[in-house]
């Protein structure tokens, strides 16, 4: 699991470790012997990986796996939550972001959020989305702050339904244009990396289609982590897929692999609904 | 066909209607106390109320007597009080609940906070004494007096803060700091915003319960007779509970009445207060949902 990066691949696929998919590119997130703790517990074990710039790669496994503790492992928003310690190292762009000195606001500045249940702050649309760029001094005049909120809004697949309304409260939305809503609010501040926990596993088929396909258009921009419990999802939407079990990464690969033919026992029993 | 759980539901039916009349009764009782009470001094007092009484000086003559000084003492003091005592109350509680939670320290001075909440008033007043009119030579000023009965609701109004703080859902924090927010940022923009409403009417609640003492003040030794309204934080003054345990105390029937009337006064003020704290707290929900 902890063998070095392996080297460019000109025959992808002819030879494969099982808990790595070949990589041409240098890693954006680099996951070295990752252990945590809540109080005495632990929840992740000695979990290696990268995660490679422009992709979706999505984290799947049973509930308590700790794949949304690893998610949130990403951008340190574990450290919110007492008790709590992280043994390992997590590089972002080939720095510690566990290490001394580092700027944990600056931190999750560069890497977004999503969470699982839609949480728009009890303010306005057009607020929710110029929060994160009035409290980082994003936002120089009004119309700049203007353009990127619209802009957000635009990137977010938000903008044609609210253009009209920026000025209502977000509790107004539905859940799926709330959750969306969230989506533009992580993307105003430009991020490098989004990582997104069950982005759609409170939502309808509809919502959920939509939240799939803005997904699949902003991997062009940046780098996406995804943590789901919807096998068909992960299916969809992911580049590469990491199967958790136990605290443990159990297969890490090209999600076609991990769906058609996993190298685990394991991973093919719960792909295939044996268990889970 | 008849549904074999017919009877059993229909005895539960019957337990519940029985707990809501016996609710009613409780409520009804608690209501009638208040009821007599007010009943009872609106009739002796309601025939004195006037501007005259309002606007008058204490005087020798019960009939010439008004509550001028008093009512503005009240309101003044009240005002000092609040403006001492809400600041500090809501950023410890700031403090307690959004840095140091989980301390040791900070659950000590939690408890503590929650015994000095039950401490009676007049202990206040023996602090007050000591400290504000003595050791700081404050004198027998609004000052004073105002700093006495903010030592008093502060810990209410920490109590009532940090409820109020808690009821805010973590998501709301959680979403602030995930965008990058510091820590200050979260607590000033997201979660004061949305438990304001709480706070406000902690706050006030607290208050309109100082504006109700009469012990803590007269241990600091606020006046039982001024002839004037206080013309700022180092006036000496008093306030309508004293006035109105003053009248009680004389034995002339005339300003029995007049007491009575000081209490619809007094009455009166606090249900502005309340209701301003109910209509406070709408108007942010509002502006929320």
């Amino acid at each position: 699991m902890s063998s070095p990066a392996p080297p460019v691949r000109s025959l992808a696929g002819l030879t494969r470790s099982s808990a790595e998919p070949e990589a041409d590119r240098p890693p954006k997130i680099q996951v070295d012997a990752l252990n945590f703790f809540y109080g005495a517990t632990r929840a992740l074990q000695d979990i290696t990986l990268r995660i490679q710039p422009n992709l979706v790669t999505a984290f799947i496994g049973p509930s308590g796996c700790g794949k949304s503790t690893f998610l949130r492992a990403l951008n340190r928003m574990n450290d919110i939550i007492p008790g709590t310690r992280v043994e390992g190292r997590v590089l972002i762009d080939a720095s510690d972001i566990y290490g001394p000195g580092v700027d944990v606001v600056a931190l999750r500045r560069r890497v977004g959020m999503v969470f699982q249940k839609s949480n728009p702050f009890p303010k306005s649309i057009f607020d929710n989305v110029a929060y994160g760029l009035r409290i980082n001094g994003m936002a120089g005049s009004r119309s700049e702050l203007a353009g990127r909120v619209e802009e957000s809004l635009r990137q977010a697949a938000l903008w044609d339904e609210v253009s009209d309304r920026l000025h209502v409260s977000a509790l107004t939305l539905s859940g799926g244009q709330q959750q969306r809503l969230c989506i533009a609010r992580a993307l105003a501040i430009r991020p490098d990396i989004l990582l997104m926990d069950e982005p759609a596993s409170a939502l309808d088929p509809i919502a959920t289609q939509r939240i799939e396909e803005l997904v699949y258009e902003l991997k062009q921009a940046y780098t996406i982590v995804i943590v789901t419990h919807n096998m068909q999802q992960a299916a969809r939407v992911s580049d590469h897929t990491a199967f958790f079990w136990l605290g443990r990464l159990i297969e890490y690969d090209r999600t076609d692999r991990i769906f058609t033919n996993p190298a685990e026992k394991l991973t093919e029993d719960y792909v295939t609904g044996r268990f889970g | 066909m008849r549904d074999p759980g017919t009877r059993a539901s229909a005895r539960r039916r019957a337990l519940d209607l029985g707990f809501q009349a016996v609710a009613l009764v409780i409520l009804c009782l608690a209501l009638a106390a208040l009821g007599a009470l007010i009943v009872d001094v609106w009739r002796d007092g309601a025939s004195r109320l006037s501007w005259d009484f309002l606007t008058s000086f204490p005087s020798r003559r019960p009939a010439d007597a008004g509550i001028w000084h008093a009512l503005t003492g009240s309101i003044v003091v009240i005002l000092v009080t609040a403006a001492l005592a809400a600041p500090i109350g809501v950023g410890a509680a700031i403090y307690l609940e959004e840095y140091g939670s989980r301390s040791l320290l900070a659950r000590l001075v939690e408890i503590n906070i929650t015994n000095l909440a039950a401490v009676p008033s007049i202990i206040y007043g023996l602090l007050g004494l000591g400290l504000f009119v003595r050791a700081l030579g404050m004198g027998r000023s609004v000052l004073a007096g105002a700093s006495t009965l903010a030592l008093l609701v502060l810990p209410m109004i920490i109590l009532a803060t940090r409820e109020a703080l808690r009821a805010v859902p973590p998501s709301i924090r959680e979403g602030s700091y995930a965008l990058g927010a510091t820590r200050w940022q979260t607590v000033w923009y997201q979660v004061l915003p949305v438990a304001l409403p709480g706070i406000l009417t902690g706050a006030i609640l607290a208050l309109s319960r100082a504006i109700g003492e009469t012990a803590p003040l007269i241990t600091i030794g606020a006046l039982t007779f001024v002839a004037f309204a206080p013309d700022g934080l180092w006036s000496p003054f008093t306030v309508l509970p004293i006035q109105i345990f003053n009248w009680v105390s004389r034995p002339q029937p005339a300003f029995q009445v007049n007491a009575a009337a000081a209490i619809l006064v007094l009455l009166a003020l606090l249900l502005t207060m309340n209701g301003a704290a109910i209509w406070l707290r709408d108007r942010y929900q509002r502006k929320q949902a």
